[in-house]
């Protein structure tokens, strides 16, 4: 099958900068795909070519087999994509500009049902009739959604799409997200927040200073960590038997490593034998931040 | 996805969106300007009419073509370049260039309103005008023909000047240091043949001339120079522009930067 998003030895320059240093990436169709990095990592270029925004300096990208110079208008087709910043058009309510961004892709009033679907599902209704400009920040961020929706694409990327949203927001999109995977449409999601990662995609991508340093499922990249942390703040110091399970010194807190649950005994033994007493204790399961953390601080 | 995708139609929907965005707000992009030109018309007839003949007819019949005309030039230069900049400026341009529209497409669509805009203010400036002074029509043809390659022409500058802009005083800029004096120096308010040599020489560089002279001689029959000669020297600059906004825009200068 045609892969939804190819990615070949990409790089882009801006003047002295390699802000992509030859990526490689295919993303299957109907996969739920998390692109993760840090801030400047080379995540929003990446988008902006496949998007056509930009030009890639090297490299082909192609979206559902379209490549998105040679066939940029197959390709925009075939791709939704939703910006990170809260952009609008002051001048016209949500469904005019709804039909009209449908409009722009050639889909007339015979497409009129689906923009009402997308408006419902996404909590729009009662401002379907309010311009622009009248709405919250959490209620752009939706129109904002339905705008990427609007030609219903089978691939779409979802730029940080819950940076400043509120729980009932995030959960009402994701369910919405989550139908449109299921019936087949190819999601791509760069997020800071590492548990929707985590809870949402079966594959992660990381990218860092322009470079993928990690593309595997989520539950291999999690299996890099076994085991769970000991959070713990004590009377004294780390006795010097521990040190070697120390992971990070956090504030007060020192963070150890546990192969296993088990290992707790040790711990509480040791720190018995050393005359330091505890404070506080958390044990806490690995999670993608450890791995994202671990990979962004280590390559 | 639906599948009656005509290749047309999202220009067609882009020209229909920036018809109805100057629509929406009228009493600016309409209003507006025909008040201004009204006063213009109300104060130099008041001072003039009466005392000066120009190419045969009153001094108020041989000013209406020329305020006409600068305002349907001004105003297709403001409705492109200010659509352009203000989405730029609120960044919601992002999502036209996000759609398989080309770009000639776009040019088209972008141009359309603009000419539109231009000829619905020239044609309300006119309708009002002709309530009050009789106003001679001799060859209408040339009165659409200068009309529209005028509002065509501005409209494409209006979009090179939009492309280029970053912000809503650089627009601004262009309107009162470029688009007001060439108007004005234009012989809106007398025929060239008033001027002392010097500056009659200096007016034939200037397009707005030829645009405002033809656009008259298609009212009042007569003119400073041929209206041939002024559609030659009005379509050319007309193609050149029109070329240079198609270049600006194929490269994705500023736009796909």
């Amino acid at each position: 099958m045609t892969p939804a998003i190819k990615i070949e030895q990409v790089h882009k320059h801006f003047g002295a900068l390699h802000a992509l240093k030859g990526v490689d990436l295919t993303i299957a169709q109907g996969e739920f795909f998390a692109l993760l990095g840090p801030n400047g990592a080379g995540k929003s270029t990446l988008i902006s070519l496949l998007a056509g925004l930009q030009q890639p300096t090297s490299g082909h990208l192609s979206v559902m087999g379209f490549d998105v110079q040679r066939d940029y208008q197959q390709a925009r087709r075939s791709l939704g994509v939703v910006p990170q910043e809260l952009v609008f058009d002051p001048f016209f309510n949500v469904r005019e500009m709804l039909r009209f961004q449908a409009g722009y892709f050639g889909l007339g009033r015979s497409n009129d049902v689906w923009v009402d679907e997308v408006i419902e599902a996404l909590g729009l209704t009662d401002k379907a009739h309010t311009n622009m400009r009248r709405l919250s920040g959490g209620m752009k961020r939706r129109a904002l959604i339905a705008q990427a929706l609007a030609h219903k694409p089978p691939v779409i990327v979802l730029d940080e799409p819950t940076a400043g949203v509120d729980v009932e927001l995030r959960q009402t999109m994701w369910a919405f997200i989550q139908r449109l995977n299921r019936e087949g449409h190819t999601i791509i999601l760069t997020t800071h927040y590492l548990e929707e990662a985590e809870t949402l995609c079966s594959r992660v991508a990381m990218l860092k200073q322009g470079e993928i340093i990690a593309l595997d499922s989520t539950a291999n990249l999690l299996n890099r960590f076994p085991g769970k942390k000991l959070r713990l703040k004590l009377n004294g110091s780390l006795p010097l038997a521990l040190q070697p399970l120390l992971r990070q010194q956090e504030g007060e807190y020192v963070v150890l490593n546990l192969g296993e649950v088990t290992q707790i005994d040790t711990v509480l033994l040791e720190l018995r034998q050393a005359g330091v007493s505890l404070q506080d204790l958390q044990l806490i399961e690995s999670d993608l931040e450890d791995v994202f953390v671990d990979l962004v601080g280590r390559v | 996805m639906s599948p009656q995708v005509h290749p047309w139609f999202g220009a067609w929907t882009l020209f229909r969106k920036e018809l109805l965005r100057f629509w929406r707000v009228s009493f600016q992009t309409v209003a507006a300007p025909v008040m201004t030109a009204l006063l213009y018309l109300l104060v130099f007839s008041h001072v003039l009419e009466g005392r000066v003949q120009v190419h045969g007819v009153s001094y108020t019949a041989f000013m209406i073509p020329g305020l006409i005309m600068m305002s349907l030039l001004q105003n297709a230069f403001a409705n492109s370049s200010s659509s352009l900049i203000q989405s730029k400026v609120m960044g919601n341009l992002v999502f036209v260039m996000l759609t398989p529209i080309t770009y000639l497409q776009f040019f088209l669509a972008f141009l359309a309103a603009a000419i539109l805009r231009g000829l619905v203010v020239g044609s309300v400036i006119y309708l009002v005008a002709i309530l009050f002074v009789d106003l001679p029509l001799v060859y209408p043809g040339w009165v659409l023909v200068f009309a529209l390659l005028g509002s065509g022409l501005l409209g494409a500058f209006g979009i090179i000047a939009g492309i280029w802009a970053e912000k809503f005083d650089q627009i601004a800029a262009f309107q009162n240091f470029v688009i007001m004096p060439l108007s004005f120096l234009s012989g809106v308010f007398y025929s060239i043949h008033s001027l002392p040599a010097f500056w009659q020489q200096v007016t034939h560089l200037n397009p707005f001339f030829y645009m405002i002279d033809g656009f008259r001689y298609g009212f009042i029959g007569s003119g400073d120079v041929s209206p041939w000669l002024s559609l030659a020297i009005v379509s050319a600059s007309f193609f050149v522009l029109s070329w240079l906004t198609l270049r600006l825009l194929k490269s994705g200068y500023k736009l796909r930067s």
